[in-house]
């Protein structure tokens, strides 16, 4: 009687909320393309509206299954598809793709699949599954060296793929590790010195070294209270400004120029592709023109006119921004705000560590997403090049960002009997 | 609840909150976003305007635009493959195409621009059934000056591209860099009326340069406004004969209508092909013509000075009557021994000292004018006199510009009381010290154009009207000069002069002048050159009533002025009052040219 309810207790504003973001994302793609002469509609096959479409519903068949599928199939082969991911990853190495430096894609006929992106949810799986087999403290120095290497393994191999922006993604697992009680000082710390090595490699290292300096003293007057806390921070701040500094020399000084650009190239292809600044520049205008209002649906000049690179995909937020003004702007932050927030709910209510622990992966991995995604349009941080869940044009990344929130509903619609299992 | 969820929830507000006023600095607080927007895709268009015709009296076509194109390359799809077909197809060598090709590269991959510029339709013919199998050329249609004849090139002047020292003169901030402005002639005078007006439209581009479309639905736009059309009071038959009468020769003639002050003819010569300054052969045309040793380029009629010689007897005459230091028929006895003198000893008036070209008959006019008896010092007395009659020249028009519409118009020179002072020192000389002005010689200068007009004074018994070209611009004649420049000689005066100028023609020395049914009255100089040859000149007018046509020819190192100048000034004013020529072998001597000396047979030799 009260499984046959639990079962039907599907998240229907989650769902809400993820159907609101898709479709916006959909007519955006088309504005970000839309060519008035070309006469093509944003159903037409031409245009990546149309071939988002059959992402979308793809998508849906997905959920589908989703739904379909026992509830405990993922707990339970979990780690077997931690396992497939890791394979991947590997292999990619050897028979990937190499897409404008980076190898992170296969390619099955016309199919481009980019393992790196699935491998977020069985990231996410495997760290819930390791925290769900109970009695883990984030204080015990095994569990968590088992819990980092669980998603240091994939961030690393997508690194040497090329494609650092994917693999920054992956250290929003340490917000799950904060909830999950791993003290703030390390989390703070661990983010921050691997985002400092990846950071490295795509920025200049004066830009990096004052932000480090900054940094330092902001959160030395915060927790500093204490002469040890003061000296950790202080000591943290220049291990990481050596880092900085030994993997800048090695970069400049050590290896050769080709070498250097190869380096530089496989790292970050996109980067700058037209000199200093140019993408988060065009970027910045398109957003600003947009003014309060916005310049109306499809009445957009520079991202259609193709001012800002790579429009439909990760830099697509211009697009809205530039359309719907700050009005606009705003609601979608308030929508995706209230859809990580819900996601947070979610989450506390599970009664499952393994669900709670999910949960959290989700919503770490959607929220590094947005957070980042609309900094770097807006030059809040550097470009890094990963999309904006549901928004962005493209099937790896629809796919993904859909599996991992529908499992978790999915998850969340048998909370009550996954109460009782343990 | 958890505490860490509540830290987390309140990050993800804060973080929405932090990219909100972040948005709104650069969205709403911050205009410059919008401006740059703006510049990234609005492209100016400029619409040249067609320049405006330039006509003859009779509205028979001189001046018009030549279409020519030029070539553009899109480097993106030029196959290179290609390149030996190309360089056949516009019979241009693998060098010129490299270098082509890498600046047009060089400039922008995706954008198109000039590869060959401004080729001449004749030419274009040929390769236009070519081109279509060129990948990544095409064809941009822009306009040259077209000349219907070859003549003329000291009146009209010529187009070219604004200079750099131009531009930055331009103080209307009219020009851009790569403009075409007329340089010289009509073509700068009446620039303003011929350019016309630029269009302007404003297109939408992408980020590649492409046109997506009208900016604003083209509420920005302007259309190109075409130039004017000029009509000149050139009589094309009449300028076409004297341009053939002077070939070979070295000078200027210049004819006007006394009435109207409207030049009929105009010539330098030498001169070039207007056709040659032009397209895309004008920088290597023009360092040719500029180099020229005869210099084609010096605008004769208003830029060479010579003393006026005899002609300058008619001003004597007139100013010394009208100061009444000389009856009009008043006889002076002439021995003969004040001044070097062909005329011979006699009595003479005002008529036969003009016929016979009387030098001592002038030495003692222009004596009179100069020693009035104003003081009893005689250097203080001569600069009174001097003054008086020094004005009298500046109303004939001489020593300033007459204001001519042509650029750089020489205002020659007559000497002032400073001239002399500097020479002999302040009251250091008088009438002995300059009595070479009283037959036009020393330091005085004039150049054609004034002797011309001297000529219409004396058609027009006492006023001119300033020379000028423009008849109308589109049929509006309000910028041409109608006024009558009185040179303060009564009219009574005039008669005795002129008679002595149609007896010049008919019995004196200007014989080779006379045409039996037309009065010409004229009169001869034969300028002194220290150089070489004396120069020929001549200055006249008929018919003696009722004026038709003023001419002043002046030939270099032709000898004497009734030969060459006037022999040519004759036939310049039969062809134009009668329309064709009774005179062939006044014709011939002057086709011919051989006036004997050295200068003008290296002329023919080039």
């Amino acid at each position: 009687m009260r499984n046959a309810q639990a079962s039907n207790q599907i998240d229907w504003l989650t769902v809400m909320l993820y159907f609101i973001l898709v479709f916006a994302g959909w007519l955006t793609i088309y504005a970000a393309d839309y060519e008035p002469e070309a006469g093509s509609t944003i159903f037409s096959f031409t245009q990546s509206s149309g071939k988002q479409l059959v992402w979308i519903f793809t998508s849906i068949i997905l959920i589908v299954f989703i739904f379909v599928i026992d509830y405990r199939f993922y707990e339970s082969l979990a780690y077997v598809f931690y396992a497939i991911a890791f394979l991947f990853l590997i292999f990619v190495l050897f028979f990937g793709r190499e897409v404008a430096g980076s190898t992170s894609w296969f390619e099955i006929g016309s199919l481009r699949i980019q393992p790196s992106e699935f491998a977020k949810i069985s990231t996410a799986l495997g760290l819930a599954k390791y925290f769900g087999a109970g009695h883990r403290k984030t204080s015990s120095h095994r569990d968590l060296l088992i819990a980092g290497l669980l998603f240091m393994i994939p961030l690393g191999l997508i690194v040497v793929q090329g494609d650092a922006g994917t693999a920054m993604v992956y250290l929003s697992f340490l917000l799950v590790l904060y909830r999950e009680g791993l003290p703030p000082l390390l989390v703070v710390s661990g983010f921050g010195m691997i985002l400092i090595f990846l950071l490295t490699l795509l920025v200049n290292q004066w830009i990096l070294i004052i932000g480090i300096i900054v940094l330092t003293l902001v959160l030395g007057g915060i927790f500093g209270r204490t002469v040890r806390r003061a000296l950790v921070i202080g000591v943290a701040a220049v291990v990481t400004i050596s880092v900085v500094v030994s993997v800048d020399f090695i970069l400049t000084d050590v290896l050769k120029p080709h070498q250097q650009k190869r380096v530089l190239l496989l790292v970050n292809p996109n980067a700058d592709p037209l000199g200093v600044g140019w993408n988060t520049t065009q970027s910045k205008i398109a957003i600003g023109s947009g003014g309060f209002a916005g310049k109306g649906y499809l009445n957009g000049t520079q991202t259609k006119f193709d001012f800002v690179p790579e429009q439909t995909t990760d830099f697509v937020f211009c697009t809205i921004g530039e359309e719907h003004g700050w009005l606009g702007s705003v609601l979608l932050l308030v929508i995706y705000g209230f859809l990580l927030i819900r996601i947070s709910v979610i989450a506390e209510r599970q009664k499952s560590d393994f669900v709670r622990v999910y949960a959290y992966s989700v919503l770490s991995i959607l929220f590094f997403h947005f957070a980042i995604n609309i900094s770097m349009t807006i030059g809040l941080f550097p470009v890094i090049g990963i999309p904006l869940p549901f928004i962005s044009y493209g099937g790896s990344s629809l796919w993904t960002f859909t599996i991992l929130l529908f499992i978790l509903l999915k998850l969340d619609s048998h909370r009550m009997e996954i109460l009782h299992r343990w | 609840m958890n505490s860490r969820a509540i830290v987390i929830r309140v990050f993800i507000v804060l973080t929405v909150l932090i990219l909100s006023v972040r948005l709104f600095y650069i969205q709403v607080a911050d205009e410059q976003y919008k401006k740059a927007a703006e510049a990234n895709i609005v492209h100016e268009i400029i619409e040249y305007p067609y320049r405006g015709h330039i006509y003859d009296r009779h509205k028979n076509l001189l001046v018009y635009n030549e279409p020519v194109f030029d070539l553009l390359i899109l480097p993106r799809e030029v196959n290179l493959e290609d390149s030996v077909n190309i360089k056949e197809i516009l019979s241009i060598s693998q060098e010129q195409f490299d270098r082509g090709y890498e600046k047009a590269k060089g400039f922008a991959k995706h954008l198109p621009s000039v590869f060959l510029e401004k080729i001449p339709k004749d030419e274009f013919a040929v390769i236009q059934d070519q081109l279509v199998n060129l990948k990544g050329f095409s064809i941009q249609p822009r306009t040259i000056r077209g000349y219907e004849f070859p003549l003329m090139s000291s009146v009209l002047g010529y187009v070219a591209e604004i200079s750099r020292g131009q531009l930055a003169r331009d103080t209307t901030r009219y020009y851009k860099s790569g403009d075409e402005i007329g340089i010289n002639g009509i073509e700068r005078q009446y620039e303003n009326q011929l350019r016309g007006k630029r269009g302007k439209s404003f297109q939408t581009v992408n980020v590649q340069g492409m046109v997506m479309g009208k900016f604003g639905d083209g509420e920005y736009d302007s259309l190109p406004v075409p130039g004017e059309d000029i009509q000149l009071t050139i009589d094309l038959e009449l300028q076409q004969y004297a341009e053939q009468l002077m070939k070979g020769k070295i000078g200027s003639l210049v004819a006007i209508e006394p009435s109207t002050g409207e030049i009929l003819a105009f010539v330098s010569s030498p001169s070039y092909d207007p056709s040659l300054l032009r397209g895309r052969d004008y920088s290597k045309n023009y360092s040719v013509i500029q180099s020229d040793s005869l210099k084609p380029l010096f605008n004769r009629p208003l830029q060479a000075m010579y003393p006026p010689g005899s002609m300058f007897k008619t001003i004597q005459s007139l100013v010394a009557m009208q100061e009444k230091k000389l009856g009009p028929a008043e006889k002076i006895y002439c021995e003969g021994n004040l001044i070097g003198d062909l005329a011979p000893i006699g009595e003479y008036d005002v008529k036969k000292a003009i016929t016979y070209s009387s030098n001592n008959f002038f030495y003692k006019v222009f004596r009179r004018i100069i020693q009035q008896g104003f003081d009893d010092n005689s250097y203080i007395d001569s600069r009174i006199g001097f003054e008086i009659w020094r004005n009298h020249l500046l109303n004939f028009g001489l020593g300033i510009k007459l204001g001519i519409d042509l650029p750089n118009e020489n205002s020659g020179f007559v000497p002032s009381l400073a001239t002399y002072d500097r020479v002999y020192g302040n009251n250091r000389w008088r009438f002995s010290n300059i009595y070479s002005l009283s037959i036009g010689q020393g330091e005085i200068l004039v150049t054609p154009l004034q002797m011309a007009n001297l000529g219409a004074i004396l058609a027009n018994r006492g006023y001119f009207i300033t020379p000028h070209f423009l008849k109308n611009v589109e049929g509006d004649s309000s910028l041409v000069p109608r006024e009558k420049r009185q040179v303060g000689i009564d009219q009574a005066y005039f008669p005795y002069v002129i008679d002595g100028m149609e007896q010049v023609v008919s019995m004196g020395s200007g014989l080779r002048a006379y045409i039996p049914d037309i009065a010409i009255c004229g009169k001869t100089s034969t300028v002194q050159n220290p150089h070489g040859a004396d120069h020929s000149g001549f200055m006249g007018f008929a018919p003696k009533e009722n004026p038709k046509i003023a001419v002043a020819v002046y030939v270099e190192n032709a000898g004497w002025g009734g030969r060459a100048a006037g022999s040519t000034a004759s036939l310049v004013i039969e062809k134009y009052i009668r329309g064709n020529i009774t005179r062939t072998w006044v014709e011939d001597y002057v086709l011919k040219g051989n006036f004997g000396d050295e200068k003008r047979a290296s002329i023919e030799s080039n």
